[in-house]
């Protein structure tokens, strides 16, 4: 819940976030030093990634993995050691290489 | 109303009240001497008498984990426990109270290893003062019986919303039988009532999180609407313990005054020790002499200013603490007593006496002494002995 005015003891709920789903307002994709690089021609849909990402960052349509959400992607590498050796279809790249 | 008169020890009473309760969640771990509460209890849970579901658990921090677990949930929950128990359960008791969950703890005070030693004093709770939760002390086994009815109550008002623990002496109340007055079954849940908390985990109409990270920008104010709870709980634990001596004709305060008012001097003491005090207080007044007791009943919130304004009169009081510091001066209940006497114009000489660590007896005799040093005191108006103990063989 980002918000510019901060609230003062008083007017605080006690200590619950009373809103569902606000990790999703939070970006963590900033904290990210190595980027996943899904390749699509060598993916074979088996959704391991999408099923370990702890962040819920790997996005699928349909059954098949559309891409990587960058905005919550934390970089943890996960989706590529999951990936199946054979397809190989994830690989982690510097972030410092992209820019 | 009328009750029912019966023989109890004080872990036994503490059983019967729960049973009565009848919580949701109870999770616990057996420790000497509290582990008849909990062991009692799995025996109603085992009869069908209640409809708890118990959790055994492998530890005491477990015990509290699971308890704050099935509180957040929205289950009345429950446990019990007694020194080394209650410092496992450490980590997770700043946690229960900063989550605001009103969990009620029965505790039966026993010394804190090492020396390892399995009886009674007040190290064990007095470790936990700063947990943010509210400490209520008996004197009796009906004390205890009632305080933990009350209890439920308290912890769970809107305006206070903090675990309570309700402390007995351990061996000397936790296994001593005494005539108890219990409230009927039916009396007795009617009491504690339906905990309808205003909100819960598994109220999934309206999802939240609980415990979420909170750092420099928050933490602060949440933990000052802990602080504002527990300056708020002393006015409502007055309420419930008024409105339980208007049902049931036992009426409970911050602290019970035992002929004080026109005391000289007095003596502060908690728990079951007070008992004995009040027989030397009388023994004392039958021979003119001006003597009085304060015996504190809530230890947490300490009621600093409500305690000034009773003592400041008196010429000279004794603090007796049954748990040292070990900070280089004495006991905790001494040092927040001069603190709370401190900004008064009047106030008496205060000196404390450590006394019954690990179990070690206190007789009518030590406490006559007590008295006796209380006198020299107030006619010569000087201390000679800021801290002493009671029955230490130097």
């Amino acid at each position: 819940m980002a918000t510019d005015k901060k609230m003062g003891w008083k007017e605080l709920s006690g200590g619950d976030v009373l809103e569902a789903g606000t990790a999703k307002a939070f970006e963590t994709g900033d904290w990210r030093t190595e980027r996943p690089i899904h390749d699509k021609d060598k993916c074979i849909n088996c959704l391991f990634c999408w099923v370990y990402c702890p962040d819920s960052a790997v996005i699928v349509k349909d059954g098949r993995v559309m891409g990587i959400d960058l905005v919550h992607c934390k970089g943890c590498g996960i989706c590529m050691t999951v990936c199946p050796p054979r397809a190989g279809a994830i690989k982690m790249v510097p972030e410092k290489q992209l820019k | 109303m009328p009750g029912i008169k019966t023989a109890k020890t004080g872990n036994e009473a503490i059983a019967e009240a729960m049973r009565q309760i009848d919580p949701d969640v109870v999770a616990a771990y057996p420790i000497t001497p509290a582990t008849e509460i909990v062991q009692i209890f799995s025996q109603f849970v085992a009869d069908g008498k209640v409809h708890t579901e118990f959790v055994a658990v492998e530890s005491e921090h477990s015990a509290m984990s699971a308890t704050m677990g099935a509180c957040a949930a929205g289950a009345r929950a429950m446990t019990a426990t007694s020194s080394q128990g209650l410092a496992l359960m450490y980590e997770m008791l700043y946690i229960a109270a900063g989550l605001r969950l009103p969990i009620v703890m029965p505790e039966v005070n026993r010394t804190l290893s090492s020396p390892i030693n399995i009886h009674g004093d007040h190290s064990d709770t007095m470790g936990a003062r700063d947990a943010g939760w509210i400490q209520i002390n008996c004197e009796n086994s009906q004390e205890l019986y009632d305080s933990v009815l009350q209890a439920v109550r308290i912890a769970e008002h809107a305006d206070v919303r903090l675990p309570v623990i309700v402390n007995a002496d351990g061996f000397i109340i936790s296994h001593c039988m005494e005539v108890i007055e219990m409230l009927e079954d039916g009396v007795a849940k009617d009491y504690v009532g339906e905990y309808n908390p205003d909100r819960y985990l598994l109220d999934i109409k309206k999802p939240f999180t609980l415990g979420a990270l909170d750092l420099q920008d928050y933490y602060f104010e949440h933990k000052m609407q802990e602080v504002d709870a527990m300056k708020r709980a002393g006015r409502v634990i007055l309420e419930v313990g008024k409105d339980f001596g208007k049902k049931f004709g036992r009426e409970y305060g911050l602290y019970e005054k035992y002929k004080l008012d026109d005391a000289e001097i007095a003596i502060l003491v908690m728990g079951s020790t007070a008992g004995t005090a009040k027989n030397v207080v009388d023994e004392l007044r039958g021979g003119g002499v001006k003597a009085g007791l304060v015996k504190l009943r809530i230890y947490r919130p300490f009621p600093f200013k409500e305690l000034a304004g009773e003592l400041a009169h008196l010429k000279a009081l004794a603090v007796l603490d049954r748990a040292d510091c070990v900070n280089g001066l004495g006991g905790q209940m001494f040092e927040e007593t001069r603190s709370a006497l401190y900004e008064s114009e009047k106030k008496p000489h205060i000196i404390n006496y450590v006394y019954g660590l690990g179990g070690r007896d206190i007789d009518v005799g030590d406490i006559k002494k007590v008295y006796t040093t209380l006198q020299e005191v107030a006619s010569t108006g000087k201390v000679i002995q800021r801290v002493d103990y009671i029955g230490l063989r130097e």
